[in-house]
C-alpha cells in the first residue's frame, strides 16, 4: 500500500521564502535598536533636572546653560491643541463618508482622492500652507477686522501651528475613524433602527461609543506624527529663543523638534553642542511616548469599559 | 414545564388511549352480545364501528402533522408506534364487529350446547390487549415481553375449540351453521389477541428500539 | 397610531389568504420591490394574521428575507431600493406619505439572523429602545426590563447579573435578549430573520419554544431556511421562490399535501 501522506523531501522554496521574511523583520529590529541605543546612550548624561526644568539663557550652546523647558512645554501644547482641532474635524468627516455620503457618487469620491491626496503632501508644503493660509490670510483679515494696531493674529503662534498641523494629520484620523466606523457589526446599526432609533440617535448612542477605540488609534497615530514634525511649524509658530513661555495661543512657542534643527545648524561650536544635542532629542523622544501612552491608556480603558457593558 | 412539542405528543397518545378503551368495550360487548344472546346490543356494537375509523384517521392525521416536524429518536419510535398500534385497535374493532355479526346470527338461532369458553377465550384476549396498552403507557418493555407467550394460549384454545367445534358439525349437520358462526367468533378472538401481540412488540420497539417481530423463527 | 381597522381592500384577484377563524393583521398588495433595475419581488399579495405565526420558506435569494424587511421598512436603509404596490398593516398602508417610520418600527419590532445585543449590559440592551421611546423614569425601566426578560425566558438565567455585559452571554442567551429587547417596546408584530440559524439544536429548541409561548400576545413572522421548524412552529407558510409567492397555506397542508410543483419539490429538498 502507498504512503500518499508521505512527505516529498525538503521543500526548498518555503524554506527559503520563511528565511527571506524573518531576516527583513530582524533588520528593522537592528535598526531600531541602533539607533534608539545611540541615542539612549549618549543622551542620558545630558539629561539632568536642571535640563528640564529651567527656562534656558539666550545662549543655550553652553552645555552649563542649555535647557529645555519651553520647547516641552510648546512641543506639548501644540500636540494638544492640534489633538483638540483634529479629532472633532476628523471623526465628523469619517462619519459624514461612512454613514451618510453614497458610496457611489462623484462627490464622495472626491472628498476621499482628496484625503487620500492630503496624506501624502510634504509637509513643508503643510508649513507653507499654514504661513499663507492661517497667517497671511485669516490672520492678517482678523486684525483688520479688529483694527489692531499692530500685527496680533497675523503673525507665527502655537494656533495657527497647531491648525496647521491639524490639517496634516487630518487624513490620518480620517482613515482610522472610517475604520472602526466599517468594522461596527452592521447588526448593531439594524438593531438600533429596527427599535426605532432614529440614524442620528443609533450613530450618537450605538456607533461612536464603539468607534472610540478605533478613533483614539487616529488620535495616536497623528500624535505620533505631529510631535517630531518640523517643518510645518517653522514659518507658522516656532521660535528661535524667547525668554518666557508661551501665554496665548497667539504666543510664538519654542518647540523641541525646532530646537533640534536650531541646535545642529546653529552651532558655534558643533563638539562642544553634541551632548546638549543628544539630550534634547532624548528627551523628545521621551516626550513622544509619553504622549502616546497617555492615549494609549485611555484606549484601553475605554476597551474595558466596554467589555464591561457600560 | 412541558414544551409545546411534549404537549402535541401528548395530546396524541390521549387520542390513541381513547380509541383504545372505544376498542375494548366494542370488544367485550361483542362478546357479551354472544354469551347473552343478546341482538340489540349486537346490532349496536355493528353500528359504533364507524367510530374507531374515524378515530384511526384522526390519529393518522395527527401523526402526520407531528413528523413533518422531523421528531426523533424516541418521539419518532412514539409517533410511528402510535400510527401502527391505532392500525391495530382499528382491526380489533373489526373483529368485534364480526363477533357482533355473528352474535345477532346467532341469537336468532336455538343455542348449541357446546362446550366452548367463549367468556374464558375473551378474557385472555382482552387482558393481553389492555396489559399491552399500560405497557404502552407506562413504556414498560418488560409487561409487554412478558404477555407475548400468552398469545400462544389463545392459539391454543382457538385449536381445541375449532376440533370440538369439527366434531359437533360431524355429528350432526344441523349444528353446522351454528357451528361455523362460533368458528368464526374463536377466530376473531384468536386475531384480536393477534393484535395485542402485535401492539406489545411495538411497545417493545418504542421502549428499546428492537424490533423483535418474527425473532422466535429466526 | 390609528386603531388597527380591519378593512378590505378591493383587489382584481384576491390575494393568497388563510381560511376561517382568523383576522387579517399584514396585507400586501401586490407588492414588487426593485434593486435599481432589477426586480427583486413580483406582485406579492398575501394576507398575515393576528397572533400567529407565519413562515417563510424558500431557497436563498428568493426574497423572503427582503420582503420581510418590507413590513418595518428596513429596505429603506439600502440605496437604489424602490417599491410598488400597497402593505397595509393594521388597515394602514406603511408606504404611506404620512407615515412616520420611527413609530411603525415601533409596531413592527425585529430580530435578526445574527444575535446583535449592544456592546452594554443586559439592562441597558432592554433599556436602550424604552429610553428611545421616552420612558426614562428608573422604577419603569426595572420593571419593564424584568417583564420583557422573563418575557424572553431568560430572566432565571440573568437576574443576577443585569448590569453585566450582554457579550458575556451564550449565542441562545444573546438571541433571547435581543427578544427580550423587542417585546420590551410592545410592538404588535415582531419579524424574525432566520432568528435560529446561528444557533445549536438545544438553543434552537428554546426560541422555538419562545416563538410558541410569543404568538399568544403577538404576530409572528419568520423567515427560516429549516423546514422542519417552520413546520414546529407556524400556523402558515408561504413559499418564495424567485421573487414570486408560489404558494400559501396552513403550514401542515404546506408540508404534507403541497398543492404546487415547485413547493413539493423544495419541501422534499429535490430542487433543482
Amino acid at each position: 500500500m502507498k504512503h500518499r501522506f508521505q512527505s516529498q523531501g525538503f521543500n526548498f522554496g518555503s524554506a527559503f521564502f520563511t528565511g527571506l521574511t524573518g531576516l527583513a523583520t530582524a533588520l528593522i529590529l537592528v535598526f531600531l535598536v541602533i539607533i534608539l541605543g545611540n541615542i539612549f546612550l549618549n543622551g542620558w548624561e545630558g539629561l539632568s533636572w536642571r535640563f528640564v526644568s529651567t527656562i534656558p539663557k539666550k545662549d543655550f550652546f553652553e552645555p552649563g546653560s542649555a535647557a529645555v523647558l519651553p520647547m516641552i512645554v510648546g512641543t506639548t501644547i501644540r500636540v494638544f491643541v492640534m489633538t483638540l482641532f483634529v479629532i472633532p474635524v476628523g471623526v465628523i468627516t469619517a462619519i459624514y463618508l461612512t454613514e451618510y455620503a453614497s458610496t457611489t457618487s462623484l462627490y464622495t469620491r472626491i472628498i476621499r482622492a482628496a484625503v487620500n491626496n492630503l496624506a501624502g503632501v510634504p509637509s513643508i508644503v503643510f508649513g507653507l500652507f499654514g504661513l499663507g493660509f492661517f497667517i497671511n490670510f485669516i490672520g492678517k483679515n482678523l486684525d483688520q477686522m479688529m483694527n489692531a494696531s499692530g500685527p496680533h493674529f497675523g503673525q507665527p503662534a502655537v494656533l495657527w501651528a497647531s491648525l496647521t498641523l491639524a490639517v496634516m494629520t487630518l487624513p490620518v484620523v480620517i482613515v482610522a475613524t472610517e475604520e472602526s466606523l466599517k468594522a461596527i457589526a452592521p447588526g448593531l446599526r439594524e438593531a438600533s433602527l429596527a427599535l426605532g432609533a432614529t440614524k442620528l440617535q443609533t450613530i450618537w448612542k450605538i456607533v461612536l461609543p464603539n468607534a472610540l477605540p478605533g478613533i483614539m488609534t487616529g488620535a495616536i497615530l497623528a500624535i505620533s506624527r505631529a510631535a517630531g514634525e518640523v517643518a510645518p511649524i517653522m514659518f507658522t509658530g516656532a521660535a528661535y529663543y524667547m525668554a518666557d513661555l508661551p501665554k496665548s495661543p497667539t504666543d510664538q512657542f519654542m518647540d523641541l523638534g525646532y530646537h533640534i534643527y536650531v541646535l545642529s545648524t546653529q552651532s558655534p561650536d558643533i563638539e562642544k553642542t553634541r551632548p546638549i544635542l543628544y539630550a534634547t532629542v532624548l528627551v523628545l523622544l521621551l516626550l513622544t511616548f509619553a504622549l502616546n501612552a497617555v492615549a494609549i491608556v485611555v484606549r484601553s480603558r475605554m476597551r474595558k469599559a466596554m467589555r464591561a457593558g457600560h | 414545564m412541558q414544551t409545546h412539542h411534549e404537549k402535541e405528543l401528548a395530546e396524541l397518545k390521549d387520542k390513541l388511549l381513547t380509541m383504545a378503551s372505544h376498542a375494548e368495550t366494542a370488544v367485550t360487548r361483542a362478546v357479551e352480545a354472544v354469551v347473552n344472546r343478546d341482538e340489540k346490543l349486537a346490532v349496536q356494537v355493528r353500528a359504533d364501528d364507524n367510530i374507531l375509523d374515524r378515530f384511526e384517521v384522526t390519529v393518522d392525521e395527527m401523526s402526520v402533522a407531528l413528523l413533518a416536524k422531523a421528531p426523533l429518536a424516541s418521539d419518532l419510535r412514539f409517533v410511528l408506534m402510535v400510527m401502527k398500534i391505532s392500525q391495530n385497535l382499528e382491526r380489533v374493532g373489526d373483529e368485534a364487529n364480526k363477533i357482533a355479526k355473528r352474535a345477532r346470527d346467532l341469537a336468532g338461532e336455538p343455542p348449541l350446547k357446546a362446550n366452548i369458553d367463549i367468556p374464558k377465550m375473551a378474557q385472555i384476549a382482552l387482558g393481553m390487549l389492555k396489559s399491552s396498552l399500560d405497557a404502552f403507557v407506562r413504556r414498560d418493555a418488560a409487561t409487554a415481553r412478558a404477555l407475548i407467550p400468552r398469545d400462544k394460549e389463545v392459539n391454543a384454545l382457538n385449536k381445541q375449540f375449532q376440533k370440538e367445534l369439527m366434531e359437533l358439525m360431524t355429528r350432526d349437520p344441523a349444528n353446522i351453521r351454528r357451528c361455523m358462526w362460533l368458528t368464526v367468533v374463536t377466530k376473531s378472538l384468536e386475531r384480536i389477541a393477534d393484535h395485542a401481540k402485535n401492539v406489545a412488540e411495538d411497545v417493545v420497539y418504542l421502549c428499546e428500539a428492537n424490533d423483535i417481530r418474527h425473532a422466535a423463527g429466526k | 397610531m390609528p386603531e388597527p381597522v380591519l378593512q378590505k381592500i378591493a383587489m382584481p384577484e384576491a390575494p393568497a389568504q388563510p381560511t376561517t377563524g382568523t383576522v387579517p393583521l399584514i396585507e400586501a398588495d401586490k407588492l414588487s420591490l426593485y434593486y435599481g433595475q432589477s426586480k427583486a419581488l413580483k406582485e406579492i399579495s398575501l394576507t398575515i394574521p393576528e397572533k400567529l405565526v407565519t413562515a417563510f420558506i424558500g431557497p436563498s435569494g428568493c426574497g423572503k428575507s427582503t420582503f420581510l424587511r418590507c413590513f418595518n421598512r428596513m429596505n429603506d436603509l439600502i440605496d437604489g431600493v424602490r417599491i410598488e404596490g400597497q402593505i397595509n398593516i393594521g388597515g394602514h398602508d406603511i408606504y404611506g406619505d404620512d407615515v412616520d417610520v420611527i413609530e411603525l418600527r415601533k409596531r413592527v419590532g425585529m430580530v435578526f439572523q445574527k444575535s446583535n445585543p449592544f456592546p452594554k449590559s443586559i439592562y441597558e440592551n432592554i433599556a436602550y429602545g424604552l429610553r428611545l421611546h421616552g420612558i426614562k423614569a428608573k422604577s419603569e425601566l426595572d420593571g419593564i426590563v424584568e417583564h420583557s426578560l422573563k418575557g424572553a425566558a431568560l430572566w432565571d438565567e440573568v437576574k443576577e447579573r443585569l448590569n453585566a455585559s450582554a457579550l458575556g452571554l451564550s449565542g441562545g442567551q444573546q438571541q433571547r435578549l435581543c427578544i427580550a429587547r423587542t417585546i420590551a417596546i410592545k410592538p404588535e408584530i415582531i419579524l424574525m430573520d432566520e432568528p435560529a440559524s446561528a444557533l445549536d439544536p438545544i438553543a434552537t429548541a428554546r426560541i422555538e419554544e419562545l416563538i410558541l409561548e410569543l404568538k399568544e400576545q403577538f404576530t409572528i413572522v419568520i423567515v427560516t431556511h429549516n423546514m422542519q421548524q417552520a413546520a414546529r412552529i407556524s400556523d402558515y407558510t408561504a413559499f418564495f421562490y424567485l421573487g414570486t409567492l408560489v404558494e400559501f397555506d396552513v403550514t401542515s397542508k404546506i408540508f404534507t399535501a403541497p398543492k404546487e410543483r415547485q413547493t413539493e419539490d423544495y419541501v422534499t429538498g429535490r430542487f433543482g
